[in-house]
């Protein structure tokens, strides 16, 4: 018998467990009473040649802007990028977490995970998460990804249990979602192309922050812009800032001609 | 009639090494070179799905020869091991040189503690920010590593493919690095074409996972030009 180590499969999450590192920490003090930055409105579109994935980049500690510049919407590996709302530092460590199984799972295994088997792993990290979302900590993610064998793209919305929800057309998550859905929902054709997505989904993040407080909106002054990312063939990209530039000044123009 | 229990440690360790490197030279062997932008693995391989070589981090590759299931083992702690570390600490304090450590000991330990040696040899092979960076680790049977400059071989009749290796420089470019490890790897009276060959680098650059399989279409359009 080769001495090595305890013997976990190909989850990372367990081979932390078998290193004595718990990656979900129940807190034992009632959490909701911390003042925890929390991460707010993101969406994910289906188009016809693949998937538009975008947040907004503010932090908020109650009613302070804790930070102007946060990433949300982050990329999970090649083909599937994860956008997260809720307490800032759990949703962080969680996707840090889940992009890591889905890369040692590669590596160990062989071969990559399906995308339905990385949606139900992000479902697993929510769902161990509970307990510390029981106390205020809640996050809540969306997972969207696009399949090069069959040229489709899928998306998930979850819920702070673990319930993960496939949708066919778009899926909003954070305090500014309803607005968020309610933009996407108007502006949504079965047969939208990339581009038209994304225009869309920096309209709904442009209502969502119009309407959320805890929602930032385009800083002209900063030029600081949300981030939108789209997956198709070529894989994860961020969109441009030029392009994004582009598109927030026709919606800002179009606010002022009102 | 009894039985001698007394046998010499210096008669088990032969043993035991005759043992291993038996069974090492009962497969193929496995060579890796520098090149002009990283390192190139050539092992020869007839299937496509049990690898030699494969991937352990960003910027280190595991390749291994002997008894598929034993060093299929190692790589997996080796994975393990670096994800662990990355993961706890940062991307970039994962190296070869502690896991090429830790491997050592591990089969060291096996060497002398089991009552059978591990019957394989493996290489941890690190692309650098540079060429003076690349580290190519290769180690034994025993435990024994060995830090090879420019060229490392692994599996029977290591030595002298290393003397048919002998004209590589660091500066080749990968089709030149890739036919100097074909022919060091075939010899003089065989031929291997690119569905025999399992072919992996390490390249180079800006990305952070710089581990790359080359498919056998590409790996024939090197060798044919």
């Amino acid at each position: 018998m080769i001495p090595s180590f305890p013997e976990v499969g190909p989850r990372f999450d367990a081979l932390l467990r078998a290193n004595g590192i718990e990656p979900f920490a129940a807190l034992t003090s009632d959490a909701a009473s911390l003042a925890v930055p929390h991460a707010t409105t993101c969406v994910a579109i289906r188009s016809t040649e693949g998937v538009v994935i975008a947040g907004d980049r503010r932090a908020t500690s109650g009613n302070l802007i804790s930070h102007r510049e946060m990433d949300k919407v982050m990329q999970a590996d090649t083909y599937s990028g994860v956008a997260i709302a809720g307490a800032a530092g759990t949703a962080m460590e969680m996707v840090k977490l889940f992009q890591l199984q889905i890369e040692h799972y590669e590596k160990v295994e062989g071969q990559s995970l399906s995308l339905e088997g990385k949606a139900n792993q992000l479902s697993l990290f929510v769902r161990n998460n509970l307990p510390a979302a029981m106390q205020g900590l809640m996050v809540v993610p969306i997972f969207a990804g696009f399949e090069p064998g069959s040229a489709s793209s899928r998306i998930w919305a979850y819920d702070a249990t673990g319930g993960r929800y496939e949708e066919k057309d778009f899926v909003a998550t954070g305090s500014g979602m309803l607005h968020a859905s309610t933009t996407i929902r108007l502006g949504w054709k079965s047969n939208l192309t990339l581009d038209a997505a994304i225009e869309l989904s920096c309209r709904a993040l442009w209502q969502a922050a119009e309407a959320d407080s805890a929602t930032g909106g385009y800083d002209p002054v900063r030029g600081i812009f949300p981030s939108v990312a789209t997956i198709d063939a070529r894989g994860f990209v961020f969109v441009e800032q030029p392009k994004l530039s582009g598109l927030f000044t026709n919606i800002a123009e179009e606010v002022r001609n009102v | 009639m009894s039985m001698p229990y007394y046998v010499s440690p210096e008669q088990m360790m032969q043993d035991r090494a005759d043992y291993a490197r038996k069974g090492i030279a009962r497969g193929r062997s496995l060579i890796a070179l520098q090149y002009d932008q990283g390192i190139v693995l050539v092992a020869e391989n007839p299937s496509s799905t049990l690898r030699k070589i494969s991937e352990i981090y960003d910027r280190i590759a595991f390749a291994g020869v002997g008894k598929y299931s034993e060093f299929d083992q190692l790589r997996v702690a080796g994975v393990r091991a670096a994800d662990l570390k990355g993961y706890q600490f940062s991307r970039q304090d994962v190296d070869a040189r502690s896991l090429a450590n830790q491997y050592a000991q591990l089969i060291a330990t096996t060497f002398t503690h089991e009552v059978k040696p591990l019957e394989i040899e493996i290489l941890v092979v690190e692309v650098g920010a540079s060429q003076e960076g690349d580290r190519l680790y290769r180690i034994m049977y025993d435990g024994t590593v060995l830090d090879e400059e420019r060229c490392a071989v692994i599996g029977g009749e290591s030595e002298e493919m290393k003397n048919r290796a002998s004209g590589a420089k660091a500066s080749d470019t990968l089709q030149t690095a890739v036919k100097t490890a074909v022919s060091a790897l075939s010899g003089q009276s065989r031929t291997l074409v690119a569905s025999d060959l399992e072919v992996a680098i390490l390249e180079r650059g800006p990305q952070r996972r710089c581990f790359r399989r080359l498919a056998d279409s590409n790996v024939e359009t090197l060798l044919s030009a």
